[in-house]
């Protein structure tokens, strides 16, 4: 920081708003590919967790391995292999995800009421509708809360990705540092956790909205 | 109202065994189409396992049962599922789904058009006594133990199944609650004709709603018999010592004044003018305690202003004795 520089500029702020936007749609593409590909891949580990027990300790093992790795260092080691690319930001910022998402999409499945089930499989329902129409629904709840903390920690993780290259808001932050600007690294900052918050908001919405039976108790 | 016809149900020599342990010995009896049959027994005894190798959530290890002459395991069993009611003791409602989407679960997987399931469903809430304006829209949570039981019955009946299960229904309600639901499903019972197999550990329940009773114990049918039977001719000491030593009294609940030997020879106006006024209907019970309670020792046996005679507690007496 110069002498006699404010701490914030918004002139500055003022004319980098095409900038803000154009690094909203990064953070937003990032976050969302790396909660989409990790839902998909918690899911199914967890269909495989349900279905063999045996199972949980070795994926519970390695995913809770990933999720201590330093981010920094992660990505830095899948350099050399997938380079300066949006690969390697997201198989990072996937691999993230699994811990939190498996433990919760498990947790809410085997949350559901065994007389619940029992009924439903009594009354002819086959195993798959027994997921899809029972369980899938019944765990909802727990299942969102799980991304929540993933989207929220994704979020914050994006802005580490900067440093190979991608990073959305992130992108700033960086910049900012570099140049030891400090309006440019607040802006970063303060719209990368503005942009957790309102996603978070976003799927406690979504949630009210998929289980209407939540509120009648 | 639609009327279904009940199935026959038998079970031939069926067994289950565990690792270790034979829950259930070369089980056989036979339910007669449209009537009710109770298992009983201590815990342990089997009862449940039997009831569950029906609908095959348990697969049996040896014998086959039949319902209208057709071996179950012959069917897929989701198919044979959807066509066997089933009521447990927890309901197990679906949380999500409204009482009205609970309700017309099994016409939905058979695939029934929207308004044929949208008419049953109006027409079995208010078979169970839920006014179906007030009801249908609600979720489960909203509903009082009692209600969710009458939902659960409502369920299981909505495709008109010929058979019903059902597993301590009325063991989670209090037992006023209870009382009348057991009533309610008595009507119900008859008004749909279905064939019902249900599990109690209660044997008043047992006595109350059975027109047969499987007594088990340890796997094995100890006693298969009327109600009436079972109280009057326990088969061992076993089953005496089930329906219990009141079984007297339990069984007076079954026979009715009309059925007693009256005297005659007395005049009505010879009668203490606070003696009980007894229609014959009145069971023989109900007789007795307002005999003890009134100071007469006798009741006034009346059909509709006709004067049939008096009974005496020495008459009620002896057919305790005479049939025992």
């Amino acid at each position: 920081m110069t002498e006699g520089e404010p701490l914030i500029r918004w002139d500055w702020i003022a004319s980098h708003l095409d900038e803000f936007a154009l690094r909203l749609a990064e953070h937003v593409e990032l976050t969302v590919i790396a909660v989409g590909v990790g839902f998909v891949i918690a899911f199914a580990l967890s269909l495989v967790i349900l279905r063999v027990p045996r199972a949980e300790g070795p994926i519970t093992a390695v995913t809770g391995t990933m999720y201590t790795i330093p981010s920094l260092a992660l990505f830095a080691l899948l350099i050399p292999y997938t380079g300066l690319t949006i690969l390697t930001a997201e198989i990072g910022l996937v691999s993230y995800t699994l811990l939190i998402l498996i433990r919760n999409i498990v947790r809410g499945i085997r949350g559901v009421p065994p007389d619940v089930r029992e009924a439903a499989v009594g009354m002819g329902y086959a195993p798959r509708e027994v997921l899809l129409r029972i369980e899938l629904p019944l765990a909802l709840a727990v299942i969102i809360a799980g991304v929540r903390v993933a989207t929220i920690s994704t979020i914050g993780l994006v802005t580490v990705t900067s440093l190979i290259g991608q990073g959305g808001f992130g992108f700033l932050i960086l910049i900012g540092i570099q140049r030891f600007f400090t309006t440019e690294l607040i802006a970063g900052a303060v719209l990368s956790v503005a942009l957790a918050i309102v996603a978070d908001a976003l799927l406690v919405l979504l949630q009210r909205r998929l289980t209407p039976w939540a509120r009648a108790e | 109202m639609v009327s279904t016809r009940g199935a026959t149900v038998e079970f031939r020599d069926v067994s289950k065994r565990y690792p270790g342990q034979l829950a259930v010995d070369r089980l056989s009896f036979a339910v007669p189409a449209g009537r009710i049959c109770i298992l009983v027994g201590p815990s342990g005894s089997g009862k449940t396992t039997s009831l569950k190798m029906v609908n095959r959530l348990i697969e049996p290890s040896g014998g086959s049962i039949l319902i209208d002459g057709q071996d179950v395991l012959a069917e897929e069993p989701t198919a044979l599922r959807r066509r066997i009611g089933y009521v447990i003791q927890q309901v197990g409602l679906f949380p999500h789904q409204t009482i009205a989407e609970n309700v017309g679960t099994v016409p939905r997987l058979l695939g029934w058009p929207r308004e044929r399931i949208a008419s049953r469903t109006e027409e079995l809430l208010a078979l169970v006594g839920l006014e179906p304006a007030r009801f249908a829209r609600r979720y489960p949570a909203q509903l009082s133990g009692g209600e969710r039981q009458r939902v659960g019955v409502a369920r299981a009946l909505a495709a008109e199944p010929p058979v019903m299960l059902m597993d301590e229904p009325f063991g989670a309600v209090d037992p006023i609650v209870r009382e009348r639901l057991q009533n309610e499903f008595l009507r119900i019972q008859r008004d749909q004709g279905t064939t019902v197999l249900f599990v109690t550990h209660d044997i008043d329940e047992a006595i109350k709603l059975g027109d047969r009773v499987a007594v088990m114990a340890g796997g094995k049918l100890v006693q298969y018999a009327p109600p009436g039977e079972l109280l009057a001719h326990p088969a061992n000491d076993f089953v005496a010592e089930f329906v219990g030593s009141d079984r007297g009294l339990k069984r007076l609940a079954l026979l009715t004044v009309g059925g007693a030997d009256l005297d005659t020879g007395v005049d009505r106006a010879g009668v203490p003018s606070h003696a009980p006024v007894l229609s014959p209907s009145t069971t023989l019970r109900d007789a007795l305690a307002r005999m003890l309670a009134s100071e007469a020792q006798v009741g006034v046996v009346v059909d509709r202003d006709r004067y049939l005679g008096v009974l005496t507690l020495s008459t009620i007496g002896r057919m305790i004795r005479d049939d025992m």
